[in-house]
């Protein structure tokens, strides 16, 4: 159960005006709010323990690198990765993504095949074509229907022997979509091709199992799980990230440096070269903490509801369209009324306090697909209300009455 | 003929009776639901200054020693505010309109309109009307 008034007092930002009105908050996916225990978590770094890690051997250090590399095992144990030095730091989802694709430039040979869907991240499709040029393997495009569900069959059908790298979103950003993982996990492996994640719109609304579901990579970003911004996460089974070229050299890398030859670190310090985000690694541990204080499942259940009223309230909007029909769906609404650009109703939703996101979503694929100018976004967590949601479809009326 | 600062005193003053931003928009929306269309021919890619969530076309004229600009957007906020950059840039002379701020904008409480980060195009609208400007001030010296 969601103790609803409880949970908004955890988030000091939701109590404030904008523009005279309470601020509703409904850009979720592109930014979730961080709780006090968190921004707590971080200043009490800065207040009591800053220093570098890993190096030292005073006290600070010391504590410092234990914090940090706490916030690791409990990652690994929320995740439910075989070993913590599996989880990766990085800066976001995009530097994790980056750091496979630079990783396979050795690995991949001209005329290999890299499957993405068409309903990527920009974030997840520039590196793979990036990885494309360097190597000569091929880019393939598994599409999706008018649902703006995965066509699984279509998918299975691309896949052969050629095939060496599939590249999905366990959740689509601008449509919601929950895609099948474990059917493309499967199918995948069958042809012995390795399966890339983009977990950043999953993370923050379920719980994954990296074992029990053999995933190969997981990538996800802590600002879009209740965490500081500038700070991510790379999952990779151990034999997969050991055969990933590096990319990035520096400090807290390397084993043994002379002018004639270099030897590396072992994981996870090989990829994470330089003095790292410490104060962001351990928000984002103590992130974490607090959503399973909360429990995945309750988060999972209260977004559900949200976004099951969101979608009655506003399907009785007049010319309203939803995009983004899948059966399983997290909590993310896109869609236009009529003819109305979104731009237009993005721009006076703000005017009202409320907080969407318009445009392509970074997601340009997919509203190409529509052949729409792009969507307006609505997207939940559970620190919203249905009475936002109601008080977000009265501005909308009263946004389409000023626009027409 | 009226000066560009002389317009936008004018667009000020205009602005100065509305109570409320919901005044402002309506007012907003009506400019550019009435803006001159742009000549068909130009709205095409040639035309267009992308901004990642609405598109704004321009073109630009020198008609006699003065710069005609015609412009359009498929959203009709972004049409609004070209209206009312073209009534304050439109017709004036190379040389004044690349000494000419946009400051007022702001005093309409329109600033966030004209922020590179709303990627409407409007932005980089202002920095291609100068650049006509100045292409057309070097022609006519
Ligand atoms: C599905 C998806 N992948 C990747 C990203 C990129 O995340 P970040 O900007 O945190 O690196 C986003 C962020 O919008 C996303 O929604």
């Amino acid at each position: 159960m969601i103790n609803i008034q409880k949970i908004r007092a955890d988030f000091p930002i939701l109590n404030q005006k904008i523009n005279g009105k309470e601020l509703i908050y409904f850009d979720n996916a592109a930014t979730s709010q961080t709780p006090q225990i968190v921004i707590d978590k971080i200043s009490n770094y800065y207040l009591g323990y800053n220093s570098n890690i890993h190096r030292g051997v005073h006290f600070l250090s010391q504590k410092a690198t234990e914090a940090y590399e706490n916030a690791r095992k409990t990652i690994q144990l929320h995740f439910n990765a075989s070993r913590p030095y599996e989880i990766i730091f990085t800066s976001g989802a995009t530097h994790s993504i980056n750091i496979i694709a630079l990783g396979y430039t050795k690995i991949l040979k001209k005329g290999d095949e890299i499957i993405i869907s068409e309903m990527e991240h920009h974030s997840n499709i520039v590196p793979w074509q990036m990885l494309c040029e360097r190597t000569g393997a091929i880019l393939k495009i598994a599409p999706i229907n008018e649902d703006g569900v995965l066509v699984l069959d279509k998918f299975k059908s691309m896949c052969s022997k050629k095939t060496k790298l599939v590249v999905i979103t366990h959740v689509s950003n601008a449509l919601g979509t929950v895609n099948p993982i474990e059917s493309i996990l499967s199918i995948s492996h069958s042809f012995n091709a390795k399966v890339i994640i983009d977990g950043a719109q999953a993370a923050p609304h379920f719980k994954i199992d990296f074992q029990a579901l053999d995933i190969d990579y997981y990538v996800a970003s802590s600002h879009k799980l209740y965490g500081p911004t500038g700070v991510g996460m790379l999952y990779g089974k151990e034999r997969l990230l050991n055969e990933l070229s590096l990319y990035h050299g520096g400090g807290e890398m390397i084993h043994q440096v002379t002018f004639k030859k270099t030897t590396y670190a072992e994981l996870p310090h090989k990829f994470e070269p330089g003095t790292p985000n410490i104060a962001g690694v351990i928000g984002f541990g103590e992130a974490i903490n607090y959503t399973n204080s909360i429990g995945l499942n309750n988060i999972n259940s209260y977004e559900k509801e949200l976004m099951e009223y969101a979608t009655k309230e506003l399907d009785k909007i007049k010319d309203l369209k939803i995009y983004g029909k899948a059966k399983d769906k997290t909590a993310i609404i896109s869609f236009n009324i009529g003819k109305l650009h979104p731009y237009d109703l993005g721009a006076i939703l703000d005017k009202f306090g409320i907080a969407v996101r318009t445009g392509h979503h970074c997601a340009q694929p997919i509203i190409d697909y529509y052949k729409i100018p792009g969507t307006i976004r609505v997207s939940f967590s559970f620190y919203n209300t249905k009475e936002e949601i109601d008080i977000m479809v009265d501005s909308l009326i009263r946004a389409t009455k000023m626009l027409q | 003929m009226k000066t560009i600062s002389e317009i936008q005193q004018e667009i000020i003053e205009e602005f100065n009776i509305f109570s409320d931003w919901t005044q402002r928009y309506e007012y907003i929306i009506e400019l550019g639901k009435s803006l001159t269309l742009i000549n068909k021919k130009y709205k095409i890619d040639n035309y267009l200054i992308s901004g990642c969530q609405s598109k704004v076309w321009l073109n630009a004229e020198l008609v006699g020693n003065k710069i005609i600009y015609t412009a359009d957007s498929d959203a009709i906020i972004t049409k609004g505010i070209i209206a009312i950059l073209l009534r304050v840039f439109s017709n004036q002379h190379p040389s004044n309109i690349i000494d000419a701020n946009t400051d007022f904008i702001d005093v309409l409480g329109l600033k966030e309109h004209l922020s590179p980060t709303r990627a409407n195009g409007l932005s980089s609208m202002i920095k291609q009307i100068k650049m006509y400007a100045i292409a057309f001030r070097t022609k006519l010296a």
